[in-house]
């Protein structure tokens, strides 16, 4: 009976939601605030059933209900409590009830933040935002219907992939739907911008807010991927260019630089057209990644191979770009650019430029992720280009990225004259050349990492200038220094939050410069008690175990760590046997440092437990990839908080 | 627009070109099956090679960490060399994806396995049918 409620509930939310996009359409048009309402209580009341939804899926799955199919697919008895919860986005089914859910979260929280700050957007956006909610109900009654029955009913279920028995899994896939639905909001408005004629500054400065959060976890929900891969797929990486790390990623470049370009639209009057079509840009391509990875026209770790769903996609997209470009041509005129760059070296150039970059960088992405099938339409030949690719072509704009990091908040407006330049750049130039040096004598070879490296030292120096500068001034004023930086912070709490966020890039190429310089790897059989080194540590195999889990079986080897920062950590790498699996699945273990993480895959090993081949590696300066996403979050934070009332002078 | 801006937009798309056009050359992975790869070896040339790890081929020794077995596609094999224990989807009668070069001594020098992880669970025992090209198309990243 619970599915069948289920399937109902979803059936209804998407007529309310056929209907409120209808009526808020009409009540926008003809100005009744009747319909409008009406509208609104038909979003409520799709976001209620949804979540009604939500919570009969759980309880499905909490019962071990096997006569729901997507239940018997993803659980079995063994599973334990809370990957009985996170099942429910565990494959394609759930992941887009998860998805709508949160559409239908974002949609209450607009409906209650803005039905009266933005009557004249407001029943568009209501429309926008009800309509792609219909077309989710739509895929999940029709294409892939979540509560669909299976007969006969097993005894037992197939199980989660065990892969997603992992703490990541449970966070990773909430932050970077959040990310993903959280630019249907800018989208929304820019959309209803156009339709209303009203293509002034407006809908940008209202959404402001909505994008850095969007933006803030999609980047949360890639570094979260990073780390499920780093510790749990066992290769010792955190990023493979696998397409769907792609998929979240091109939206992700796309809307870093409509965070910026909407500072110079909001200043300057200008790229009025561009962010709208930025917009559009990153909401298409959050689409485009659902139907890439959903549709398995590009396989990867991650695809899903159902085959109906694509074309719902990829139709939905299609739509959605067809109608925003037309809305573009249609108030094209009324687009056009109000201000003019008026030098090449200039505030608004840099951040042009760093927009082109960021485009360009999404593009070869994008590039680089479909030329499998380009080739094989042109050439009929299966080519690929893997990570070789995506690194010569990205490294080079993502270098030039972080110069103009630490150009873009320092330069002028409209002109920098030479001495503003002297003022802001000789120090960090120099101190950034300077790092290089040092760095260089004490011997590092790589011109890439030397440039890197310097180039973060100038950033980071032109942070210092500018803060050092600010609480300087207010200390001018009488205020002691502490105070006055706690104040810089509050009052000009975008501007810092958004250097804190630059500072988190920093601290994130940091680690991805030395974990790609310096980590070394080595794979070596041992004998029980034998020992063997690499990168000045010494670990020794001390025997193997076997032990049974709730859901599976498990051969754990034990490895002491003899030297060194980790001296006397015991690491267990194992191997886990699911019933259900043909294979067994390795199970990392670490020790994580600042500088150095030793880490450890159980290989092959003999049955009599006296020798094993394990994959041993020291991994260098990988932990500052994590930390950045903490300093990212407090950067984001800052930048959110309300800006505070200007006292009249 | 001012001329300066045109010209500058037109050096970045020239170079973002460049870069792209360099990036594919240099770093193309050609998908091929034991016969297509049988029929034309190019020593040197990278490659994907999917196909079924024939039965009876695989010789693995953890003293010195060489894996050899074949690759088929129910018409040729190609004998293929890795050095590193074999991944934990890896076995005999599986699909199984190889990426590296073919040696003119006559062998398929692999320097990565693959083999694909799905979130879903398919039946365990429908690998008689594996299509090579499917299959040569899957891959996850346990052998990197």
């Amino acid at each position: 009976m619970i599915p069948e409620i289920g399937t109902g509930a979803l059936l209804v939310a998407l007529a309310l939601a056929v209907y409120g996009a209808v009526v808020a359409a009409v009540g926008g048009r003809r100005g009744r605030p009747a319909l409008v309402e009406s509208a609104q209580h038909a979003a409520v009341g799709v976001f209620a059933l949804l979540t009604a939804a939500v919570l009969l899926l759980v309880y499905a799955f909490l019962t071990f209900d096997f006569s729901v199919r997507y239940v018997a697919n993803n659980t079995s008895l063994g599973t334990p409590f809370y990957y009985r919860i996170t099942s429910l986005w565990g494959a394609l089914e759930g992941s887009i009830v998860l998805w709508a859910w949160m559409l239908g979260l974002y949609t209450l929280i607009v409906v209650l933040r803005h039905r009266t700050s933005a009557r004249e957007l407001y029943p568009w956006v209501l429309t926008v935002m009800l309509s792609i909610m219909g077309f989710f109900l739509l895929v999940m009654t029709v294409a892939a219907p979540v509560f669909a029955r299976l007969a006969p009913v097993p005894a037992d279920g197939r199980g989660l992939n065990p892969l997603l028995e992992d703490s990541g899994m449970i966070t990773h896939p909430v932050a970077l739907y959040l990310g993903f639905t959280g630019f249907t909001v800018p989208f929304a408005f820019a959309m209803a911008a156009l339709v209303t004629g009203r293509v002034g500054d407006f809908w940008i400065t209202t959404t402001r807010r909505w994008t850095i959060v969007a933006w803030y976890f999609l980047s949360l929900g890639l570094l979260i991927g990073g780390w499920w891969s780093y510790h749990v797929l066992g290769w010792g990486g955190y990023w493979a260019w696998d397409p769907v790390e792609n998929a979240a990623f091109m939206p992700w470049l796309t809307a870093t630089a409509l965070l910026h370009s909407v500072m110079i639209q909001e200043r300057r009057r200008m790229l009025r057209l561009w962010n709208v079509t930025l917009v559009v840009l990153t909401f298409s391509l959050t689409l485009f990644g659902t139907f890439l990875t959903r549709s398995g026209v590009i396989a990867s770790v991650h695809a899903f191979s159902q085959g109906s769903i694509g074309i719902f996609f990829l139709s939905f997209l299609a739509l959605v770009v067809l109608l925003a470009l037309g809305l573009i041509a249609w108030r094209w005129d009324a687009l056009g650019a109000q201000g003019e760059l008026d030098s090449v070296v200039s505030r608004e150039s840099a951040f042009l430029l760093n927009n082109v970059l960021l485009v360009a960088a999404a593009f070869t992405v994008f590039f680089g992720t479909v030329f499998p099938l380009l080739s094989e339409a042109a050439r009929d030949v299966k080519v690929s280009v893997g990570a070789p690719f995506f690194n010569r072509v990205n490294i080079p704009l993502f270098l030039s990225l972080m110069f103009l990091m630490g150009v873009g908040p320092l330069i002028a407006w409209r002109r920098a004259s030479v001495d503003n330049l002297k003022r802001n750049f000789l120090g960090p130039v120099l101190v950034g050349i300077g790092a290089a040096a040092v760095l260089r004598v004490l011997g590092i070879g790589s011109v890439l990492v030397l440039v890197s490296l310097g180039l973060t030292v100038f950033v980071a120096a032109t942070i210092a200038v500018d803060l050092v500068r600010a609480t300087q001034a207010r200390r001018a004023m009488g205020e002691r220094a502490l105070p006055a930086l706690a104040g810089l912070l509050r009052r000009h709490n975008r501007r810092y939050g958004g250097f804190i966020v630059h500072l988190a890039v920093l601290v994130v190429a940091v680690g991805v410069t030395g974990s790609q310089t310096w980590s070394v790897h080595t794979e070596t059989t041992l004998k029980r008690g034998e020992q063997t080194e690499l990168g000045g540590y010494r670990i020794r195999f001390d025997g193997l175990r076997e032990s049974q889990e709730s859901n599976h079986g498990k051969v754990t080897g034990t490895f002491t760590v003899l030297n060194g920062r980790a001296a006397g950590t015991v690491l267990e790498p194992a191997k886990k046997f699911y019933p259900q699996q043909q294979s067994p699945i390795a199970y990392v273990d670490y020790r994580l440092g600042l500088i150095d993480d030793v880490y450890l895959v159980l290989g092959d090993f003999a049955g009599d437990g006296t020798s094993a081949t394990v994959k041993f590696q020291v991994n260098r300066m990988v932990s500052w990839i994590w930390i950045g996403g903490l300093v990212l979050t407090l950067g984001t934070l800052l930048a959110v908080l309300p800006e505070p009332r200007r006292k009249a002078a | 627009m001012k001329p300066k801006f045109l010209i500058g937009g037109a050096v970045i798309l020239v170079a973002l070109g460049y870069m792209i056009w360099a990036g594919v050359t240099q770093s193309a992975v050609y998908f091929v099956t034991p016969s297509e790869l049988q029929a034309a070896p190019v020593p040197g040339k990278a490659y994907r090679l999917g196909g079924l790890v024939a039965r009876g081929t695989v010789r693995w020794d953890p003293s010195t960490l060489d894996l050899t077995f074949s690759v088929s596609d129910g018409k040729t094999t190609v004998p293929v060399r890795h050095r590193g224990s074999p991944p934990d989807l890896f076995g005999e009668g599986r699909g199984a994806v190889v990426e590296g070069q073919w040696r003119p001594e006559g062998y398929f020098n692999a320097t990565h396995i693959m083999a694909k992880h799905s979130e879903e669970y398919k039946a365990p025992h429908d690998t008689k049918e594996v299509p090579s090209k499917r299959l040569i198309e899957t891959l996850d990243r346990s052998g990197r």
